[in-house]
């Protein structure tokens, strides 16, 4: 007889109820602020001092501090406004879609990648608004009586963009704080600190996790799940017809939204991991962040990396079987001109590098995955980078041709929203349990009711 | 003697929480209430508590939605500010379409967390059943089901004891 191997579980054995309970709600309640955290928060405030400062150089001396210039005049803040919403949509992913599909591993690692959406479309927000040049008039892009009698024009894609994201963040935060209710109302009971227990006390709202309210907030989660599946879909389509509509050659193209939604995924895994691996390090969560997790979330970007892989051969195969000779020449340009250092480069990261995905050695070395996580994330930003700022750099005319240079504010003020990033992700480490503690409890054997119950 | 809210007995697992709540329903108490630190479906089942009014809510959040979405548009590009874009007709509805399905998705997520706070009865300031100092564990590896006083077969001994007798770790008193 062969000793079948048994397979890797989503819940190290061995744990309780109360242990669940008490593992996860310890990171937010012990006194002691872990080394890990204070150097993690310390990068993040840094680099969040720089985005302020950038953003004081912006507004005092306007746009230009930037380098876009005509003909690009999109450039490193409409590329990073993409990636970072992009990021976004593996948190709803794993909130929506793998619980309408019952995928139970999401358990343990929806609530961080919900945090990570929401903190990822926060600095999505910061690059349209920053460009708008008079960000604190940013109410003009949303339709309401004024004496201005002037009104957004709905047909335009950039419009539809800010119904797109704003509905995105609105609904985004709406799930996370559902989800977090029953979590808070533990968090109340278990402090001691009379102020915190006040304060998650009152965002519990009275949660006391009656029958009653279970049966209507499953309801209601399903719900949700339901309206963010369809919704992180659009969010992306919408930000791709912000190009497709163009008629810019290398924009112009109808297969842009399911090849933007593919990205997207494939970048918010690869932040998932990025994010998960050294968390479950710190904390000592390997026993509910499990190998499995990582491996089930490197599939996700294998198969999603694979789609952009195809994206990039079929983009590349219609603008030469288009026979439009501005199409042909803007691919020729991608590949050989000023920019084909970073197309070489993106096709390395996004479509060579994850190949290593196959093989399960890689998949289980959590080290590794780190790394490849990172490449990834860099490969995507250059796939942005490289369709916005080389479709405009040579489009129609030789004679506009022009390149994108970035200044050290477009630098600052792109590595400043990675700092606004950490340092809210790392607030929210330290006060808001990082894992749905009543979700994991479902996953415990102890959960299920015996036989004798079930009639 | 002082009133109370009603009793409470507290249960160490799922399944004898379960047994409990239909054995409390069989024995015709109604004003029931079971507490868990997770969902459990068998309970609801237990309870009878299957129907709830959310997903007529958040239809209704979804239609006033769509439609505000459309007929702002519609407003906006037919009346109220008409502009000549490239010869094409002011009502363009395939260009409203984006901004009718956001609005229609935001309205219905709002309604549904509304909704469910509505129903629930949330944000809720005080509740008696956190009289009873074990029910911090409520949230964390305890069940607990409660009769309330209000049920017309409640008497605080006879109810106790019957709770009792299904297998509770502990019945207290819950005050009002």
């Amino acid at each position: 007889m062969v000793d079948q191997q048994q397979a890797p579980k989503i819940i190290a054995p061995g744990y309780t109820f109360g242990t669940v309970t008490d593992q996860i709600a310890t990171v937010v309640l012990t006194k002691k602020t872990s080394l890990f955290w204070l150097a993690g928060f310390g990068v993040g405030f840094s680099l969040l001092l720089l985005f302020l400062w950038s953003i004081t150089v912006l507004l005092a001396k306007g746009v230009g501090v930037w380098g876009n210039r005509t003909p690009t005049m999109w450039g490193f803040d409409i590329t990073n406004f993409v990636w970072w919403i992009g990021i976004g949509h593996a948190g709803t992913l794993i909130s929506a879609i793998l619980l309408l599909l019952n995928q139970r591993w999401r358990n343990s690692i929806n609530r961080f990648a919900e945090a990570m959406t929401l903190f990822a479309v926060a600095c999505a927000g910061m690059f349209p608004l920053l460009h708008l040049g008079r960000p604190w008039l940013f109410y003009w892009l949303f339709p309401y009586p004024n004496t201005m009698n002037v009104q957004p024009n709905f047909r335009s894609p950039l419009v539809w963009d800010v119904f797109a994201v704003s509905t995105y963040a609105t609904v985004s935060l709406l799930f996370w704080y559902v989800g977090l209710m029953p979590d808070l109302a533990t968090l109340r009971d278990r402090t001691r600190n009379p102020l915190a227990r006040v304060i998650y006390g009152v965002m519990a709202m009275g949660w006391r996790g009656s029958a009653r309210h279970w049966s209507v907030y499953e309801t209601a989660t399903l719900l949700l799940a339901g309206l963010a599946t369809p919704l992180v879909l659009s969010v992306h389509t919408v930000v791709s017809f912000d190009f497709t509509i163009a008629i810019v050659p290398g924009w112009h193209s109808t297969f842009f939204p399911p090849y933007f939604v593919a990205g997207a995924i494939y970048s918010g895994f690869a932040m998932v991991l990025a994010l998960a691996i050294p968390l479950r390090k710190a904390y000592g969560l390997q026993g509910l962040i499990t190998d499995k997790h990582l491996d089930n979330c490197a599939k996700v970007m294998l198969a999603t990396g694979l789609i952009v892989a195809y994206a990039y051969i079929l983009e590349t195969f219609t603008a030469w079987y288009s026979g439009n000779v501005y199409e042909q020449a803007a691919f020729w340009h991608r590949m050989t001109g000023p920019y084909a250092s970073s197309y070489w480069l993106l096709v390395g990261c996004n479509i060579a590098a994850p190949q290593a995905l196959w093989f399960k050695r890689v998949r289980g070395n959590a080290a590794l995955l780190f790394c490849w996580s990172l490449v990834v994330l860099v490969g995507m930003w250059l796939e942005r980078y490289v369709i916005i700022v080389s479709s405009l750099a040579q489009d129609y005319l030789p004679s506009s041709w022009g390149n994108f240079h970035p200044t050290r504010w477009d630098w600052g003020t792109y590595l400043g929203t990675i700092g606004m990033f950490l340092f809210l992700f790392f607030i929210f480490i330290r006060l808001l349990p990082v894992i749905s503690i009543f979700e994991v409890r479902t996953l415990l054997p102890q959960a299920k009711v015996g036989e004798e119950a079930q009639r | 003697m002082r009133s109370i809210y009603g009793v409470m007995a507290e249960f160490d697992n799922p399944t004898a929480l379960v047994n409990a709540a239909r054995a409390a329903r069989e024995k015709g108490y109604r004003k029931l209430d079971a507490y868990s630190p997770f969902p459990i479906e068998e309970l609801s089942d237990a309870l009878h508590l299957h129907k709830n009014r959310l997903p007529l809510i958040v239809l209704a959040g979804g239609i006033v939605g769509g439609l505000a979405g459309y007929l702002m548009q519609y407003y906006v590009t037919v009346w109220d500010f008409p502009i000549n874009i490239g010869g094409r007709p002011l009502h363009s509805w395939p260009a409203y379409i984006v901004i009718t399905f956001e609005m229609t998705i935001l309205l219905a997520a709002i309604s549904a967390v509304m909704g469910l706070l509505a129903l629930c009865g949330l944000p809720m300031l005080y509740h008696p059943a956190f009289n009873v100092p074990r029910f911090a564990l409520a949230s964390r590896n305890r069940f607990f089901l409660s009769i309330e006083a209000t049920d017309p077969l409640f008497d605080a001994r006879a109810t106790s004891v019957f709770l009792e007798t299904l297998g509770a770790k502990e019945v207290s008193e819950v005050a009002e």
